[in-house]
């Protein structure tokens, strides 16, 4: 039977997907910026990010909406459940990308580091996570969020390889400091996305399965 | 984990020790109307001193199963049933079961309230009257404790020997729970209690099955499923005569294990 339900639920959806090709966007020109030392690029990341937040708003209104006027159950309720906790999951990730666009800018006003072999490679590997824990969302694919979520320990690792090479430069000469230490930030913004990214995968998993997998560990 | 597996292996088999904390406990009932079968070897234990709510839609023989525990369907001619529904162990279609006696250990609450044309005092007097009790100041000590269980007390203090029929719908219905709750059951069945009332009243109704589940058990069938949801521990859905799944309210209503009840849950039914 056609509900007329499901015509609010896809229209979710749909204002879920758009805001999460926009945050996937964010992350995609941040690191581009970084990778191309792009400061009017990085400019745009961070401009950009109001309209993500009016998303975040306008995903909310109508999730409570939904709430009020159809009291859903099963998994119509797990639908909203995970919305409700996804959304601001994607803001934050946007806000990471604009925080990583901040450091870049102040990168660029000062000499170029020694590339990190690791950073490009875990900047990639968070990007693709948040894609495929929005792929799992749509596809309501459990093991595809298993699979994003067991690749955050590798993601890890690249941080935690990435850190002593960020070290190591520092050793070397105190005057890479100031910038070491900004990229020591910039790593974890990436870790901190990959993160975002396993916690809707976490959610993805609650609305498929009705399981709650948060602080379970890696199953 | 293998103190839990040595537990396991010492306690009494599941159905067994359901059995023990059931109120209800109904194995393999079947009830037909004449020729058509309406209820399809119905099993499930309904426990004590919780609310247990029947859904499903109209035709899939909750309010027949719910009758069914009180035998109201006893009178409707060339009714059958088969199988077993006991109550503490006694077998409510044995033949040592007085179907007046089982009434008054299982009272019922019906969907449109019922109040005989009498005062609000004879209302609730009239069970007791009818079981013999003459004693006037105990009469007034139940009727009065009756209401207040049913949340009406204050409401009707001061006109207990006004016609109940002046009441509002709400107040009628409360009274009919009043009325039910004086000769003492263990058991409230209730059939769509609150379908012929406005939010108010239908809040008031539900606020007092919260309450009385300390006391007594429920067994509810509703249409309303937030209402269910809202009210009841276990939950129980029908389906064409059968029962489709039975299981924690919660369960019901987040993560349903068939896909019948979720479609029936989310209105997707049909």
């Amino acid at each position: 039977m056609h509900r007329h339900f499901d015509r609010d639920i896809e229209e979710v959806k749909d204002l879920l997907l758009r805001m999460g090709a926009m945050v996937e966007d964010s992350i995609s020109r941040s690191i581009r910026a970084m990778l191309e030392r792009d400061s009017d690029l990085a400019n745009d990341v961070i401009a950009h990010d109001s309209v993500i937040d009016q998303m975040e708003v306008l995903i909310d209104e109508k999730t409570i909406e939904l709430i009020a006027k159809m009291q859903p159950a099963a998994s119509d309720l797990r639908f909203v459940a995970t919305v409700m906790k996804t959304t601001p999951e994607l803001e934050r990730i946007a806000d990471l990308a604009q925080d990583v666009c901040e450091r870049v800018i102040e990168l660029n006003r000062e000499p170029m580091l020694k590339p990190i072999m690791q950073l490009p490679r875990l900047a990639e590997d968070a990007q693709m996570m948040v894609r495929q824990a929005l792929d799992a969302f749509v596809r309501g694919d459990a093991q595809l969020a298993r699979r994003v979520i067991a690749h955050d320990d590798v993601v890890d690792q690249l941080t935690e390889d990435s850190f002593r090479t960020l070290l190591t430069y520092m050793l070397e000469d105190p005057r890479n400091i100031a910038s070491a230490i900004r990229l020591t930030f910039v790593n974890k913004y990436f870790e901190r996305m990959a993160d975002g990214a396993t916690n809707i995968c976490e959610m993805v998993v609650y609305l498929v399965e009705g399981k709650i997998i948060k602080h379970a560990g890696h199953e | 984990m293998t103190t839990m597996e040595i537990e396991v292996r010492d306690a009494p088999p599941q159905a067994a020790r359901a059995a023990a904390q059931a109120k209800i406990a109904v194995r393999d009932f079947d009830f037909y109307y004449g020729a058509f079968k309406a209820l399809h070897a119905i099993t499930l234990d309904v426990p004590a001193q919780r609310v247990t709510a029947f859904i499903g839609p109209s035709g899939c023989g909750k309010s027949t199963f719910l009758r069914s525990i009180n035998r109201m369907n006893d009178i409707i001619p060339e009714a059958r049933a088969a199988g077993s529904i006991t109550i503490d162990g006694r077998d409510v279609y044995g033949s040592g079961t007085d179907p007046v006696e089982l009434r008054r250990r299982v009272g019922m609450v019906f969907q449109k309230s019922n109040p005989f044309p009498k005062s609000i005092f004879e209302n609730v007097a009239y069970g007791l009257r009818i079981g013999g009790l003459r004693n006037k100041r105990q009469l007034e000590a139940t009727v009065e404790r009756s209401l207040k269980r049913a949340a009406l007390w204050d409401e009707v203090k001061d006109r207990l020997h006004g016609s109940a029929l002046a009441l509002s719908g709400g107040q009628q219905q409360r009274l009919c729970i009043a009325r039910a709750l004086a000769v003492d059951p263990e058991i409230l069945l209730m059939d769509e209690p609150a379908s012929a009332l406005d939010p108010i009243a239908t809040s008031k109704i539900e606020e007092l099955i919260y309450e009385l589940k300390d006391n007594y058990t429920i067994v509810i069938v509703t249409h309303n499923m937030q209402q269910a949801a809202r009210v009841s521990d276990r939950t129980a859905f029908f389906m064409l005569g059968k029962l489709v799944e039975y299981g924690d309210t919660r369960e019901i209503f987040m993560n349903p294990r068939e896909k019948m009840t979720e479609d029936y849950v989310t209105g997707r039914f049909g």
